[in-house]
């Protein structure tokens, strides 16, 4: 079992467990750590297609890391629009829970 | 290209120049990227090629590319034409106070150029990753103007369309990581020449497509739309409604039409035509049972959504080149345009509606027909291309899903078509009937209208009208580009 297959396998369990939080919570706290931890398990897969590629005979393929520092802003962009709106909404009603949403 | 760094250089400057520059920044940027767009379709018309542009010269796969075709130039022309539409119907609404900055004004005006840029970016994108940007681009441009008002539920409603829109997208992202890890490559082109059937194409489209579909807000995905739609003032509604769910559905044809050409895969595309029955019938009967009439035209854009992904059935069969998939694909592609200038007036007339009267309940509406009666005029034409009753680009459309559907001896598609068509007309009936009915007691209107604004969805509502005019037949300009599909068909 090589470096990346092990990699491969953790992105894998993320997520996993981050698309079980996503669906399963309610808080919309815990879904915004959820997608989170989903977006974790998608920038290891890219280390780890980063490595594979590398055993071409390349040092590593850069590509998947450019990509990731891209997807990493993206993600990080989204979580604070969310927590923006999570933090007016809580201003506004007093309450985390968003009423009629499972 | 021109065509996204206009919208998105707007986008910045309005919000460097902050107040009261934002409104003239995007009115003025109107006129010039109506112009990029009729430009680019022009182009791609005369020369039938087309259009690529390599970021930076470094063409795939090093560089990024641009790429242009048929299909792309008449999504752009039509989200030019739109954009251009809600600009100035929405000019009144949020006109920007001479004195003071305000913030919903500053916001919409900085915001929708900011999702005109994102959409080009995807109607243009060439590469699996772009795309992906762009269309964060988009839903991050798109969620705040559902809660322009920052009421408890239009928040809750933007952060429950953030969510969905999120889980998409990262799911989209996870596709497109396998593509890669499998084939070494993003860019469209070279990923069709390269993708061969395997697990890892089949678990990277199906994540991609069950991410888009949630973004498309298809039924069983259709959860948050209605509340966000309804919620956003109207322009917002309009441009969100006709657009912005527009683009991940113009992903998925990009995906299943241009990467997977070699791949066909009829038995999953029955799948997505199965959800696309589902939300017709769902969303048409949901929006009979409304009692608001921003919520009845929410619900029937899940109901028009769904036979968005009645093509994919139609078009995709194992036999390469079944002579009718291109009259459903084309029908498809009509669908979407025509539903989107039919819905954006449909939206602008319900918030005219609500400015009048003060209210949005269906049974409140006696007598409107007289007190408004071009409004309600607009409504209607809108509501001729959601039945699909000719002459309308809605019915073209539909005529070209019927007539794949039965030349391919695939009926049960023909008739969701019909019966979805027949629930349309009941709720475009129930509003109707409503509005024009001679009240006892009309009632009285809170606020006059001016004609000129009125005038602004009727003259979208005709676009979508006159889209049925076009030809029953494979449309040349969808074709340009786009060698898989056989032409043949209706003639």
């Amino acid at each position: 079992m090589s470096a990346a297959t092990v990699y491969g396998c953790g992105a894998a369990v993320l997520v996993g467990l981050g698309l079980f939080g996503l669906i399963v919570d309610s808080q919309p706290l815990r879904k915004i750590l959820a997608f989170n931890l989903i977006g974790g398990g998608v920038f290891l897969l890219f280390g780890a297609v980063a490595r594979r590629g590398a055993a071409v005979g390349f040092g590593g393929d850069p590509v998947p890391q450019a990509l990731v520092i891209t997807g990493l802003v993206v993600a990080f962009a989204a979580t604070a629009l969310a927590m923006a709106l999570l933090l007016r909404l809580v201003g506004i009603t007093g309450q985390a829970g968003s009423r009629s949403d499972g | 290209m021109l065509a996204i760094v206009l919208p998105v250089a707007a986008a910045l400057l309005s919000l460097a120049l902050g107040g009261r520059h934002a409104e003239r920044i995007a009115l003025g940027l109107m006129p010039a990227g109506l112009a990029v767009a009729l430009a680019i379709g022009a182009t791609v018309w005369r020369t039938h090629h087309v259009l690529q542009y390599f970021v930076g010269d470094w063409a795939p796969p090093l560089g990024v590319a641009f790429r242009a075709d048929g299909l792309s130039a008449a999504m752009m022309i039509a989200a030019a034409v739109l954009v251009c539409g809600i600009g100035l119907f929405a000019r009144s609404q949020f006109s920007t106070p001479r004195s003071a900055e305000a913030r919903t004004p500053l916001v919409f005006w900085t915001l929708l150029p900011a999702v005109w840029g994102a959409l080009n970016a995807v109607f243009v994108g060439g590469d699996l990753f772009n795309l992906y940007v762009a269309l964060e681009l988009l839903t991050f441009a798109a969620v705040p103007l559902v809660s322009l008002d920052g009421r408890a539920e239009t928040i809750a409603a933007a952060l429950r369309y953030l969510l969905f829109a999120l889980l998409g997208s990262i799911l989209y992202l996870l596709g497109a990581v396998l593509l890669y890890g499998g084939y070494g490559t993003l860019d469209i082109v070279l990923l069709s020449d390269r993708i061969h059937a395997g697990p890892v194409a089949a678990a990277a489209v199906s994540l991609m497509t069950a991410g888009l579909l949630a973004k498309a807000a298809l039924f069983p995905f259709h959860l948050w739309l209605p509340p966000a739609h309804a919620g956003a003032p109207a322009p917002a509604s309009a441009l969100l409604s006709g657009l912005v769910v527009k683009a991940p559905f113009f992903l998925v044809v990009r995906l299943w039409f241009d990467v997977m050409t070699r791949l066909p895969e009829p038995a999953a595309a029955q799948v997505l035509g199965a959800l696309g029955a589902a939300a017709i019938i769902f969303g048409s009967v949901l929006a009979l049972r409304q009692a608001r009439l921003k919520l009845l035209i929410a619900y029937s854009t899940v109901a028009q959504i769904g036979y968005l992904f009645l093509m994919f059935p139609l078009a995709i069969n194992p036999a390469t080149g079944h002579p009718w998939g291109n009259t459903a694909w084309t029908g498809g592609v009509l669908q979407a345009i025509s539903h989107a200038f039919a819905k954006a007036a449909m939206f602008m007339a319900a918030g005219l509606i609500a400015e009048a009267v003060g209210h949005d309940r269906i049974a409140g509406l006696s007598g409107l027909g007289r007190a408004l009666p071009i409004t309600v005029f607009a409504f209607a034409l809108g509501g001729l291309s959601l039945m699909g009753l000719p002459p309308s680009g809605g019915f073209v459309a539909k005529a070209m899903l019927l007539t794949a559907a039965v030349a391919e001896g695939q009926w049960w598609w023909a008739v969701v078509v019909l019966v979805g068509g027949l629930l349309a007309g009941g709720y475009v009936f129930l509003v109707l009937a409503r509005a024009l009915a001679d009240a006892s007691e009309p009632v009285p209107p809170l606020a006059t209208i001016s004609t000129g604004r009125q005038a602004i969805p009727v003259a979208l509502a005709l676009c979508a009208v006159l889209l049925g005019f076009v030809p029953l037949r494979p449309s040349e300009l969808l074709q340009i580009g786009r060698p898989d599909l056989a032409i043949g068909g209706l003639r």
